[in-house]
C-alpha cells in the first residue's frame, strides 16, 4: 500500500520531516489518550474486577472446560460454522448452474436465471431466513442454511459471471472452433478458468457467509452470539462484556485468517504464475468488469455486495 | 397480498423507516468512511495505523455483534449509552459501512494511475493539491459502482435492525405473518418487493454508470 501512495507526496525535505514528525508525536499522543480514556472509563466503571476469572476458574460449578470447549467451541463456533460449511458446496453448485444458464443462448433459459440472481441479490438475508423459521416451518439451522445458500447462489454466479466476462475472447471463439458445443466450452474452457481468477473474491465471500450465519442469533439459531449470551445470561450480568469481547476476537480472528488466505492466494498468482490460465494477470482491463486485476478482493465490491 | 394492502399504512411506515435509516447511516458512513480513506493514506504513521486497525476490526466483525455490543457491552464497558431503536441502527450501520466506503474509496485511490500523481507532484501540487485537484476527482469516477454495491448491502443490512427493537420492513413482515398466518407468502414476498424497489435500481445505475466510466477510459 505504501509504495501505491507515496507517489502522493514528495519524499520528504528537512522541514517536512520535522512537520511530520509533531503530527506523529502529536497523533500518537492523541490515539494513546484515546485508549488510556477508554482503559480508565472501564477501569473507573470496575470492568477489571474479578469477572474476567469466568473464562478460567468459573462460578457456579463449571469448569473452565465446561465454558470453553463445551459450551464456546462446540456449541458456538461449531454452531457458526455448521451451516457455513453445509452451505458452501449447495451455493456453489446452484450458482454454477445459474451461471451455465445465464450465459445460454436460448432466452428462454437465460432471463428466468438473470431474474432469479437479481432477485435474491436484493433482498436481505435475514428475511430469507425469517422466511424459512416463519412461513416453511424449519428447523432454526436449515433456516440460516436457506439464507446462506439462496443468496449466495446469486453473488457467486454474479462473481463467475464476471470472471467469464473478463476472458479474452478468444477463449471460447477457440473452444468453438475446435467443434466443442457451447455447453462444452463453457464447462471445460471458461468457467474453469473463470472460477481460478475470481478464486480470491470466492474466498473472501466465505467471510460475508461466515458473518451473516450471525443472524442465526435474530431467528433462534443457536450459534457463537448465541452462545455468548447464554453465557452471561448463566453467569450473570458483569460477565457480559467478558463474553462479547471473547466472541468478538474469535469472530475477527477467524474472519482475517480467511481474509489473508484469500490476500495470499492473489498475491501469489501475480507474483508466481505471471499467466493465469493464458492470461496476463495485472493486464489492463479486459472487457466491461475492469478485468482480471479485479480478480482481487477489490472484485468483491464490484462484482457483489460480498464481504457485507 | 391482501393483508399487505390492508395494512399499507403499517408497510409504508416501515419502508419509511428502513429508508430513513440507510439515508441517515448511509450519509455518515459515507463522511466517516472517506476521512478513515484519508488517514490510510496519509504520511502521518499513526493515522494509518488506526485507520488499518479500524477497518479490520469492524470489516470483521458480524454487524449483529455491533448491534450486540452497543445494547450490552458498550454501557459497563464505556459508560456509553445508546439508546435502542433508530438511534442504535444508525450507529452500528454507521460503523459498519464506514469500512467498506473507506476500502472502495482507497482502492480507487490506488487505480488512478501512478503518472497522474506524479504529474502532479512534478508540476508543485502539495499532497492536498494531489488529492483534491487530481487523485480524488479521477477515483470518485470508478469508485462509483463499487460504492452503490456498498450501498445496496447496506440497505438490507438495516434488516439486521429487525433484530434490535427497529420497527422497519423486516420486522414489518414478521408481524403481518403472525396476523395473518393464511398469508404468510404473500407477506413475505410483498416486503421482498419493498426491499427491491430500493436495491434493483441502484443495481441498474450502478451498471449504466460503469458502462459508461468503462467506456471513457
Amino acid at each position: 500500500m505504501n509504495s501505491e501512495s507515496n507517489v502522493l507526496y514528495d519524499a520528504p525535505g528537512p522541514k517536512a520531516v520535522a512537520r511530520d514528525r509533531v503530527f506523529t508525536v502529536v497523533f500518537t499522543l492523541v490515539l494513546l489518550g484515546l485508549v488510556g480514556w477508554v482503559v480508565y472509563t472501564a477501569y473507573g466503571n470496575g470492568i477489571f474486577d474479578d469477572r474476567w476469572s469466568v473464562l478460567v476458574d468459573p462460578s457456579r460449578g463449571q469448569s473452565a472446560q465446561d465454558v470453553w470447549v463445551t459450551s464456546l467451541l462446540i456449541g458456538g463456533v461449531w454452531g457458526t460454522l455448521k451451516p457455513v460449511l453445509i452451505a458452501i458446496p449447495i451455493a456453489l453448485v446452484l450458482a454454477l448452474g445459474l451461471t451455465i444458464l445465464r450465459q445460454s443462448p436460448l432466452a428462454i433459459a437465460r432471463i428466468p436465471a438473470r431474474v432469479v440472481t437479481e432477485v435474491f441479490r436484493g433482498i436481505p438475508v435475514l428475511l430469507i431466513m425469517l422466511f424459512g423459521v416463519v412461513a416453511v416451518d424449519m428447523d432454526p439451522l436449515w433456516a440460516v442454511v436457506l439464507g446462506l445458500v439462496v443468496y449466495n447462489m446469486a453473488v457467486v454466479a454474479e462473481i463467475l459471471r464476471a470472471g467469464i466476462a473478463a476472458l479474452p475472447s478468444g477463449q471460447k471463439e477457440a473452444g468453438l472452433s475446435i467443434g466443442l458445443s457451447p455447453l462444452q466450452t463453457m464447462l471445460r474452457i471458461q468457467l474453469p478458468q473463470a472460477i481460478r481468477i475470481m478464486l480470491p473474491a470466492l474466498i473472501s465471500q466465505i467471510v460475508v457467509l461466515l458473518k451473516d450465519s450471525s443472524l442465526g442469533f435474530i431467528i433462534g439459531y443457536s450459534e457463537l452470539l448465541k452462545t455468548a449470551k447464554n453465557n452471561f445470561n448463566f453467569f450473570g450480568e458483569p460477565t457480559t462484556v467478558v463474553f462479547i469481547f471473547v466472541v468478538a476476537v474469535i469472530y475477527i480472528a477467524i474472519n482475517m485468517s480467511v481474509s489473508h488466505l484469500a490476500t495470499y492466494i492473489e498475491s501469489r498468482m501475480r507474483t508466481k504464475s505471471k499467466t493465469v490460465a493464458g492470461l496476463k494477470v495485472g493486464d489492463k482491463p479486459v472487457g466491461p468488469h475492469g478485468g482480471v486485476t479485479a480478480a482481487g478482493i477489490g472484485a468483491n465490491t464490484r462484482t457483489g455486495d460480498s464481504t457485507m | 397480498m391482501g393483508a399487505l394492502i390492508d395494512n399499507a399504512d403499517l408497510v409504508w411506515e416501515a419502508f419509511l423507516t428502513t429508508l430513513g435509516v440507510s439515508v441517515a447511516a448511509g450519509a455518515l458512513s459515507f463522511v466517516w468512511g472517506v476521512i478513515l480513506a484519508a488517514f490510510r493514506v496519509s504520511p502521518i504513521g499513526p493515522l494509518r495505523t488506526f485507520g488499518a486497525a479500524y477497518v479490520n476490526v469492524f470489516r470483521n466483525t458480524p454487524l449483529t455483534l455491533l448491534f450486540l455490543f452497543l445494547l450490552a457491552a458498550a454501557p459497563p464497558l464505556l459508560g456509553l449509552q445508546v439508546s435502542l431503536g433508530i438511534t442504535m441502527a444508525i450507529t452500528a450501520m454507521t460503523l459498519y459501512t464506514a469500512t467498506f466506503v473507506c476500502e472502495v474509496v482507497r482502492s480507487g485511490i490506488n487505480s488512478v494511475g501512478v503518472g497522474q500523481a506524479e504529474a502532479a507532484r512534478s508540476i508543485g501540487l502539495s499532497f492536498f493539491q494531489t488529492l483534491g485537484n487530481v487523485v480524488l476527482p479521477q477515483a470518485f469516477r470508478s469508485v462509483i459502482p463499487p460504492l452503490i454495491n456498498v450501498y445496496i448491502a447496506h440497505v438490507k443490512n438495516t434488516s439486521v435492525a429487525a433484530g434490535f427493537a427497529v420497527f422497519e420492513l423486516t420486522a414489518s413482515a414478521l408481524r403481518l405473518s403472525n396476523q395473518n398466518a393464511s398469508e404468510v407468502i404473500g407477506v413475505f414476498a410483498g416486503v421482498g418487493l419493498c426491499y427491491l424497489v430500493i436495491t434493483i435500481p441502484m443495481g441498474i445505475a450502478s451498471q449504466r454508470i460503469e458502462r459508461r466510466v468503462a467506456i471513457a477510459r
